[in-house]
């Protein structure tokens, strides 16, 4: 087999880490949480990092009316068909061994990505400002407007007495990983191409 | 003019020389305030400690855990007392911890805290402590710190030769210190001699789950049996008592026990009566004690009556059990990491006596008998002695090693910690204490193994050592530096109660075992809530069980209705909580008993009895969150036979 089709197979493979490792975290690191508390973010659910996370996470975030994090939503189904079916088509057109196909799963990766970083980016803002009007705390702005509790798509802010962190996890990597190998399969049978 | 210029300077030199002299004086004097002595018992902000010290809590009945080396006090377990920050003795959960043949006793008198073992090195799984008053052995978890296991010691009094453990914790042992007549029988006092018994008891613990079991009792004659030390590495198997009053005297015990020039330390082959019991031996005898177990699955505590022990004349094992004689009222019976030598404190004597494991199995090999009493051999002190430290100090009390082939005894009447070497027996050096030392603890020196570096000497008197407090002043420890070769006292510090013994660990053998909470899953409590949506209030009769849970920061029910007067209402209360350090506390108005202290994942209960119609509150004793102030809830009582019926809720829902 050539080597450009072995890479676009592998690199399509390595979605299915997706059902084996978590896509993200989010963790919030305070003084008075020396363990910090944090959930990992998978296709498939949302899940404490170590025991009891979320819970603890519901009880802080229930004192500014945030909503409790939820145990299903659609997207829990969704993501793992289009995981699936994505890393399947990718090994078949490895298989098949043509380059342009292999930039075009890429390109819908990319577009499928970023669809999805849309969608956690919408669940994030809904979370943090789509508060219960009987919280216990209300925070305002300096402008005097209802104080949000965002988290951030990716990269470190901070929250009132918290710092959030949210950054990839190895889910996220390898699929990083396994796109970046489709481009490679890409050039490398651009090669192979040229030198037969 | 140069020359009184010259003078004038020379005087200033003498004023400055002088201050000097007079700053190194202060700095001889003040101990730990001079050079960098502060520096080593100080544990910075934030930092830890390098030990754990288990300090008994004498007349407090309890078990205070400190940091060592700063003196540092963590948490005061209740063992043989009741204590309301805890409810320990309060709520449903831990009464029957207290419960004896006597029935339930809100206090006792705690000595000699020690920690398990294996191959003779500190495990850091337990500390077990004895009660000396109504003799008991208690069990504590170094996982949760709690007292775990209590078990009642029959045919015993004063409970004071105990409660320590062998090379691989197999037993930990409890000896009486009265003779008493054994079965308890109505006889005149005065019939003391000869008639009177010293129960030694033996108990069984479990390897895995720490369980104790009264194996055996060996029913010594009535002497009083004082300080035990179990034999280590080459004397395993053995166990050595100290005794006095082997005059048997019933009545001014200061003149009429302090006659015999020596008394004895009993050395007794517990292998050998172990083996005997195994084939049967022993004879069975009616008795009652409570054993009472605390499960870390219900979250509450049983008690069960035993009715049977086993025990062991001497005369029916010959070849178990010796006596030692030491001079004059031995206190302090100590066997030295290596196993080889056994130090006996002969209180009123002035020289301390040490005795030679090698020499002893000589003599008994050879049946070089002084004589006996009642049937059990005596050794020759002569034949058994391995040296005498001369003079060492006045009223030798105890002694603890430090694995450097250096021991360190206490003197209570010339109030001093003596250090000295084993096998010369010369005094290196001495150190004051104040005032009037009892024990001393060095981490795992009555161990194979000793960690050491620091000693603590424990007194029992301070007069004018802390600010006053009335009449009553504080008990204090004191904390040596034994790196060197000379000590050096770093830090006093309070005590909870009277300290008596301890125990000391390196901090890294238990800390990580700490349980942080408990699983709520795992909770096994009858009451149990586990969850807001299963909170309810069940009647029954004129008792009310009310199923309450607790998470930051509310009750669930917060608000009751159709209680009646004359009703007793339980409340059980679960802690929803699954975080570290997020206890919630709840106590009632008019509650005649103790909040509950309630971990996260646990489940206790308190009884209230609703005396007077009207709205009674409720609230959270411990503050848990930003908003708990405002976890608190009401209790509406009606008059008996009122139709208001029996509701609950939790934001009117």
């Amino acid at each position: 087999m050539k080597k450009s089709k072995i890479i676009m197979v592998l690199g399509a493979f390595l979605l299915l880490s997706l059902f084996v490792f978590p896509l993200w975290n989010i963790t919030l690191e305070a003084p008075q949480y020396p363990e910090p508390i944090g959930m990992d973010i998978w296709i498939n659910k949302i899940a404490d990092h170590n025991p009891n996370d979320i819970q603890n996470i519901n009880l802080m975030n229930h004192y500014v009316g945030m909503k409790e994090i939820p145990e299903h939503m659609p997207e829990f189904d969704i993501f793992p068909i289009v995981i699936g079916a994505m890393s399947l088509i990718g090994m078949i057109i490895g298989l098949i061994g043509k380059k342009s196909l292999y930039i075009t799963w890429f390109v819908v990766m990319s577009i499928l990505g970023t669809a999805g970083m849309y969608d956690f980016y919408a669940w994030e803002y809904e979370y943090g400002h789509n508060l219960n009007p009987k919280a216990a705390i209300k925070f305002t702005d300096e402008n005097g407007n209802p104080l949000a509790y965002q988290p951030p798509l990716i990269g470190n802010k901070t929250i009132l007495n918290f710092k959030a962190k949210s950054w990839p996890m190895t889910g996220a990597y390898l699929m990083f990983i396994g796109m970046g190998l489709s481009v490679v399969a890409f050039y490398v049978d651009k090669k192979e191409e040229a030198n037969s | 003019m140069k020359l009184t210029k010259y003078l004038f300077a020379a005087a200033l030199a003498g004023v400055a020389l002088s201050f000097t002299s007079c700053d190194n004086a202060k700095k001889e004097s003040k101990g730990a305030l001079g050079g960098n002595l502060a520096e080593r018992s100080f544990v910075a902000p934030g930092e830890h400690d390098e030990f754990y010290g288990f300090i008994s809590g004498g007349f407090s009945g309890q078990l205070s855990v400190i940091g060592l080396p700063s003196g540092r006090i963590f948490k005061v377990i209740p063992v043989f007392s009741v204590d309301g920050e805890k409810a320990y003795g309060f709520n449903e959960e831990t009464k029957p911890m207290l419960n004896t043949s006597y029935g339930f006793i809100p206090w006792d008198d705690s000595h000699h805290p020690d920690i398990s073992q294996t191959n003779g090195v500190l495990d850091g799984r337990w500390v077990f402590i004895n009660a000396n008053n109504t003799p008991r052995i208690a069990r504590i978890s170094l996982e949760t710190f709690e007292t775990v296991e209590i078990i009642e010691i029959p045919n015993s009094a004063g409970n004071h030769s105990s409660s320590y453990v062998t090379d691989n914790t197999e037993y930990v042992i409890a000896g009486t210190r009265f003779g008493v007549p054994v079965p308890q029988r109505d006889m005149p006092i005065n019939e003391y001699k000869g008639n009177f018994k010293g129960a030694l008891s033996f108990l069984k613990v479990d390897p895995e789950t720490g369980q104790m079991d009264l194996s055996f009792q060996i029913m010594m004659p009535g002497f009083n049996y004082d300080k035990a030390h179990p034999g280590r590495g080459k004397s395993h198997g053995w166990f050595f008592y100290t005794t006095y009053n082997t005059e048997e005297a019933h009545t001014l015990l200061e003149v009429n026990a302090s006659q015999n020039d020596k008394d004895y330390i009993a050395a007794i082959n517990w292998k050998k009566i172990e083996e005997f019991v195994a084939n049967g031996g022993g004879t069975k005898m009616k008795t009652k004690y409570a054993h009472n177990i605390y499960s870390d699955e219900t979250h509450m505590a049983t008690s069960t009556m035993k009715t049977e022990v086993l025990t062991v004349d001497p005369k029916d094992v010959p070849g178990a059990i010796y006596f030692l004689p030491t001079p004059k009222s031995p206190h302090g019976c100590d066997v030295d990491p290596s196993g080889e030598y056994i130090v006996g404190s002969g209180k009123l004597s002035a020289n301390l006596t040490v005795h030679s494991f090698t020499k002893m199995l000589d003599a008994i090999e050879n049946e070089k008998f002084a004589g006996d009493a009642y049937g059990i051999p005596i050794l020759n002190f002569e034949d058994i002695l391995a040296g005498t430290v001369v003079q060492p100090g006045l009223g030798p009390l105890h002694t603890e090693f430090d694995g450097k082939g250096n021991a360190y005894t206490t003197f209570f009447i010339s109030s001093e910690v003596v250090k000295w070497k084993l096998g010369t027996w010369e005094v290196i050096d001495r150190k004051p204490t104040y005032y009037s030392v009892g024990h001393l603890m060095i981490p795992g020196g009555n161990s194979q193994k000793p960690f050491g570096k620091y000693l603590v000497a424990m007194n029992k008197i301070t007069k004018d050592r802390y600010l006053p407090t009335g009449p009553e002043v504080t008990q204090s420890a004191q904390l040596y530096d034994i790196t060197g070769e000379k000590m050096e006292l770093l830090l006093d510090f309070p005590t909870v109660g009277e300290p008596h013994y301890a125990a000391g660990i390196p901090a890294d053998l238990v800390a990580p075992h700490s349980k942080k909470y408990f699983k709520l899953e795992d909770n096994k409590h009858p009451y149990a809530t586990l969850s807001e949506k299963d909170a309810k209030v069940v009647r029954d009769g004129n008792t009310v069980h009310i199923y309450m849970t607790m998470i930051r920061s509310h009750f669930a029910p917060d608000n009751i209705e159709g209680i009646q007067e004359g009703d007793r209402v339980y409340f059980h209360v679960t802690n929803l909580e699954q975080d570290y350090d997020v206890p919630h506390g709840i106590s009632m108005i008019g509650a005649q008993t103790s909040e509950l202290l309630i971990m996260p994942g646990q489940t206790e209960t308190f009884v209230w009895e609703a005396k007077n119609q009207g709205v009674w509150p409720f609230y959270c004793t411990d503050f848990c969150s930003a908003l708990h102030q405002e976890m608190q809830g009401y209790v509406r009582v009606s008059p008996k036979g009122s139709d208001v019926p029996l509701k609950w809720s939790l934001d009117d829902e």
